[in-house]
């Protein structure tokens, strides 16, 4: 039983971190309409630059200028190419997104190489117990951290005019201009913000348990996509139930592998959450709480 | 422009592409072949992203049945993985149906979504196809793969041997100058029926969907039943050209069929000009030869290193060219290689032509379209 509860916990604190990704994905489509594959090589990137500057500058000054990174970088992607797009539109800017993520991956591969740089997080290999279950710190903090996240987003979408105006921009950029709020600014936050939480992710994907920053970091932020296609489109809170559930799944389907090996095959782990994304498809193609689009003919 | 200088383009360059092997070295041949093979792939991603306006990211999910139902049709049975011994003509059949037919089964899912939503979904079959790849071992050969078996019509191998020595104009025949022969024969059937199938009443229907699902439907357009064609047409594509792959490759592999081969494709489509049938085929010259053009010669270019070494090695650089070159042609170059072509006509003949069928991918037809900028 404690065996049990152990993957419940370990997949609800590593589905948190997966929300986070996702609704990085999430807010960067309902701002720019941008489906944004370049999100792992961002997520990459904060962990990268906290794991080369801890050692000079410490590691809390490092996640601070991780965190900033990430931020100017997605602002700046969508400034300089994706607003200069040649022939705008959803299509080109995803395949402008995985051009970007071939050179940022590609750069940040090279520049890591075949090692795997420690990201010098002061919680270390610590374990916390409860009971009979252990957890590992950093997936406890992660929990923590990403709850106050998503509390910080929820204020900052209901309750102050910036977040107001992102959410007005993403109903109805037209009108939203025409009521004198700034397209390019909403745009803006909405980069930086993914940015941040890319970031934020990054941190927690790469520390204990996980052995440290290496290139399939990136690869596995991939994993928040199903996360953010579950929840719906265009909603926060449909990527924190994603990201709960894929979670979850690959939490049981990797902690129990050995009983499912005979049917599943070996590494389903790593596949469950693409299969689950088919399905909630299938059942309903604008995910769980996204927004449904209404055409008759 | 009038079709008469396109056609007489087209016979030159089947011209040049039957002297080939006279001249080439192994090496050229090789990458030959690759390019051929992917460019039919790359063909058939156009029809479905370009004119049909359907993002699809598991395009090499589809080339990975079509290789592994080849080489498992066709391969003998050994200690290790299973094999049917059927033809070889029958298993590059095969090859094409399977994939068409996982495309159909996989078309309630393409039916229902519409431009990235479908490009997430088809995210899904790259890695469960190469989870099956890897557990069903004693079909597939899981990890390292299995070899596959050189194709052959009665009385005639594409290999090195039976007939044992071929020779036409003083020219040694091996097994890479009879593939060649047979992939620009595929080459140019896969060319042709794509043009065609843009051009007639399928294609239009197809461009009518991408444009507006609501004006398609009501011009008459079974919406769903042109998205779900397009996507089979386009996986039958892929499996063919998978098949190519592993023919070419004498061997298949899951590692083949990554998500980074998906990319490649879209890759080969937008560098093109999306849409364009010639730009696919142009694009995936480039996409195949650059890397491993670069690997053959890197010892001459200063600016490489040695894989391994920590340097810039071949690869790694060939990965950021094609990075860079795809945002450039997104950003300054609209509608791609065929699209800066068509405009350099234009501004020679003087001509303005009808609007052309090869526009890219369609606008989400939802409130995403305004804030895209």
């Amino acid at each position: 039983m404690s065996y049990f509860l152990e993957q419940v916990l370990n997949g609800l604190s590593y589905g948190l971190v997966l929300s986070l990704i996702a609704a990085g994905f999430a807010i960067v489509f309902t701002s720019t309409g941008v489906l944004n594959f370049a999100h792992g090589s961002v997520v990459l990137l904060g962990a990268y630059l906290v794991a080369v500057l801890h050692d000079t500058i410490g590691f809390w000054p490092a996640v601070l200028v991780g965190l900033a990174g990430a931020a100017v970088v997605g602002v700046a992607i969508n400034a300089l190419l994706v607003r200069n797009l040649a022939d705008p539109n959803p299509g080109t800017a995803a395949i402008l997104m995985l051009g970007v993520d071939i050179v940022l991956l590609t750069e940040l591969t090279r520049r890591i190489g075949n090692q795997v740089l420690t990201l010098g997080a002061p919680w270390g290999a610590s374990v916390v117990r409860l009971g009979d279950v252990t957890l590992p710190t950093g997936r406890v903090l992660a929990a923590g951290v990403t709850v106050v996240a998503f509390g910080a987003l929820w204020y900052l979408f209901s309750r102050t005019d910036l977040g107001v105006g992102m959410r007005a921009a993403a109903a109805d950029g037209p009108t939203a201009s025409l009521m004198g709020i700034r397209l390019s600014r909403t745009a803006a936050t909405g980069w930086a913000l993914a940015g941040i939480l890319a970031a934020v992710a990054g941190i927690f994907l790469t520390s204990f348990p996980a052995p440290g920053v290496a290139p399939t970091v990136a690869l596995s932020a991939f994993a928040a996509i199903p996360a953010w296609v579950l929840g719906g489109f265009d909603s926060v809170p449909g990527a924190v139930v994603g990201g709960l559930l894929i979670g979850l799944t690959s939490a049981l389907v990797t902690g129990y592998e050995a009983e499912l090996e005979p049917f599943l095959g070996s590494g389903f782990g790593e596949v469950a959450p693409y299969v689950v994304m088919i399905v909630v498809l299938l059942v309903r193609p604008s995910g769980l709480l996204g927004s449904k689009e209404a055409v008759r003919v | 422009m009038s079709d008469a200088p396109r056609k007489l383009v087209g016979l030159v360059l089947l011209l040049v592409a039957l002297a080939l092997p006279f001249v080439l070295t192994d090496f050229w041949l090789q990458t030959g072949l690759f390019v051929m093979a992917t460019a039919i792939g790359a063909v058939g991603l156009t029809l479905l992203v370009g004119v049909a306006g359907q993002l699809s990211l598991g395009h090499a999910a589809f080339a990975a049945i079509g290789a592994y139902v080849y080489a498992f049709t066709t391969g003998e049975s050994t200690t290790t993985v299973e094999g049917l011994g059927l033809p070889p003509l029958l298993g590059l059949v095969l090859a094409a149906l399977v994939a068409a037919g996982v495309g159909a089964a996989f078309s309630p899912i393409a039916g229902r979504l519409r431009g990235i939503y479908l490009g997430l979904a088809t995210l899904g079959l790259v890695f469960v196809v190469r989870h099956l790849l890897v557990n069903l071992d004693q079909w597939t050969g899981g990890f390292v793969g299995r070899s596959v078996e050189p194709f052959a019509v009665p009385g005639f191998s594409f290999s090195n041997r039976d007939p044992d020595y071929l020779a036409v104009a003083g020219v040694e025949f091996e097994g890479l100058h009879r593939l060649w022969y047979l992939f620009v024969l595929l080459a140019v059937v896969a060319i042709w029926l794509a043009s065609n199938m843009r051009n007639g009443r399928t294609g239009r229907a197809w461009a009518n969907v991408r444009d507006s699902e609501t004006a398609a439907a009501a011009m008459g357009v079974g919406v769903a039943g042109a998205k779900r064609s397009a996507f089979v047409v386009s996986s039958a594509y892929a499996g063919v050209a998978g098949a190519m792959l592993a023919l070419a490759y004498g061997r298949v592999a899951p590692d083949v069929f990554s998500l980074t081969a998906s990319v490649d494709y879209l890759v080969m489509i937008v560098l093109g000009g999306l849409g364009s049938v010639a730009g696919a085929a142009v694009g995936a010259v480039f996409v195949t030869s650059l890397p491993l053009v670069l690997a053959q010669y890197s010892s001459a270019l200063p600016f490489l290193a040695a894989p391994g070494s920590g340097g810039l090695d071949p690869s790694t650089a060939s990965r950021i060219v094609y990075g860079l070159a795809i945002i450039a042609v997104l950003v300054f170059l609209r509608g791609g290689l065929a699209g800066g072509a068509r405009r350099l006509r234009e501004r020679f003949t003087g001509s303005t032509p009808v609007p052309p069928v090869d526009r890219p991918v369609a606008e989400e037809p939802s409130r995403s379209k305004e804030t895209t900028r």
